[in-house]
């Protein structure tokens, strides 16, 4: 693998794992548990898929072979996104998807952060814009974790059952390959074992507040990084691109 | 050809362009003009978004060429940056009046350093001018704003958000 190839498959990667995670929050748009949450996600939502563009953008001017952002995001297949697979997951319930915020949330912020030191200049400019959102999405996440966690026994089961579900998603995220080593030699991207530390931290101070037990780790998925994807992505994907699919071209 | 204006005309042809959801605060208040360049009869215009998926980037990017062309300019490009990002100490002194007379809140100076950490600086109803406010949501009907609601005169107001 070239130095271009790592790049372009990391910056396709941080601009898919904002795009699926941008789209599955999208999906409470008109449907959220109260009014004050509906307009929370979808603002979210569209932070979320303001980076994927700024990553995209990017990603194709790395490659060079004139592809658009909306090309990358419209006309790709599911073998050919590499988002980590906890962000693809069906939106299920609000705790569910709170809990799934979290989780990412608490890994997005301090890669965010390390990225504004990448020796990657537009990386770090995404970054310096992207570290400002991510610091609101965390902070709403973690409250709503500590107030269903916290709050009836109901809401408290639901969120434990959410955190023990997801947990098999989140070791994927930490788990280096050989793109990410590449780009951690050069400085262009941080160090996973760097980012686990902060995310395991934010994890267990969390938790403890919102009275959830930490899972213990266990067997633990992997794939979304090479484009190996678990059966929602395609349906997502499918409905996502539809329109650009029925009429190639089309815009506003 | 040279073009008849100076950087001063042309920054007071693009005060006609406002931020589409708070219509009474000029880009130029707002921040989010960084930056004028003339060459020869050429004018590149620098912004910042406010968020990575601010949706009124692209109304103000043809806002601005549409003000220029009026004004007789045709060669007109805007480009965007990230870098530095933006952040809410841009907004200038009259342009935190105006968001106030609108009715938002203007957002705590980062320099409160309560409002970036998670605290909650104190914040005035723009109505009534009360401090006895509560939070109701960090997030309000844009994604620079967060929803409030004055104790005092029960009305709902919007905080633009501290960034």
């Amino acid at each position: 693998m070239t130095n271009q190839e790592a790049l372009f498959r990391y910056v396709v990667r941080m601009g898919d794992n904002s795009l699926v995670m941008g789209h599955r929050l999208s999906e409470w748009c008109g449907h959220g548990p109260q009014l004050e949450e509906d307009i929370a996600q979808a603002n979210i939502a569209l932070d979320l898929i303001g980076q994927a563009r700024n990553y995209l953008t990017y990603a194709g001017e790395i490659e060079g072979k004139g592809r658009s952002e909306d090309d990358l995001a419209y006309l790709r297949t599911d073998r050919e996104y590499l988002n980590a697979l906890i962000t693809e997951l069906p939106k299920g319930d609000y705790a569910r998807t709170i809990a799934r915020s979290f989780l990412f949330d608490a890994f997005h912020l301090p890669l965010q952060q390390a990225l504004t030191k990448s020796t990657d200049e537009r990386l770090k400019e995404i970054a310096e814009k992207a570290v400002k959102e991510v610091t609101y999405h965390l902070r709403h996440s973690s409250e709503w974790l500590v107030r269903f966690g916290d709050g009836t026994a109901k809401s408290h089961d639901l969120a434990q059952d959410a955190v023990d579900d997801l947990w098999r998603y989140t070791g994927e995220l930490f788990i280096p390959d050989e793109t990410e080593e590449m780009l951690a030699k050069s400085g262009v991207a941080p160090k996973l074992s760097d980012i686990k530390k902060e995310w395991d931290a934010t994890i267990v101070r969390t938790l403890k507040e919102a009275d959830l037990k930490r899972p213990t780790d266990g067997w633990m998925a992997s794939g979304g990084k090479k484009g190996v994807h678990t059966e929602h992505l395609g349906p997502m994907l499918a409905e996502m691109q539809t329109l650009q699919r029925t009429f190639p071209g089309a815009e506003w | 050809m040279d073009l008849a204006l100076s950087i001063t005309d042309v920054q007071t042809v693009l005060d006609q362009v406002t931020d589409p959801e708070i219509p009474v605060i000029t880009i130029r208040e707002l921040g989010v003009l960084r930056a004028v360049k003339i060459e020869g009869d050429s004018v590149e215009v620098t912004i910042t978004p406010t968020y990575s998926g601010c949706p009124a980037m692209d109304v103000m990017r043809e806002d601005i060429e549409k003000v220029l062309r009026a004004s007789g300019i045709e060669k007109v490009s805007v480009k965007q940056v990230l870098s530095p990002a933006w952040t809410t100490d841009w907004i200038s002194e009259s342009g935190r009046k105006k968001l106030l007379d609108y009715g938002i809140a203007p957002p705590p100076h980062t320099s409160d350093i309560r409002a970036l950490k998670g605290g909650v600086p104190v914040t005035t109803c723009p109505q009534c001018g009360s401090t006895d406010t509560v939070l109701v949501s960090q997030f309000g009907s844009t994604a620079c704003k967060a929803l409030y609601k004055c104790n005092t005169c029960q009305e709902p107001f919007d905080l633009f958000k501290c960034l």
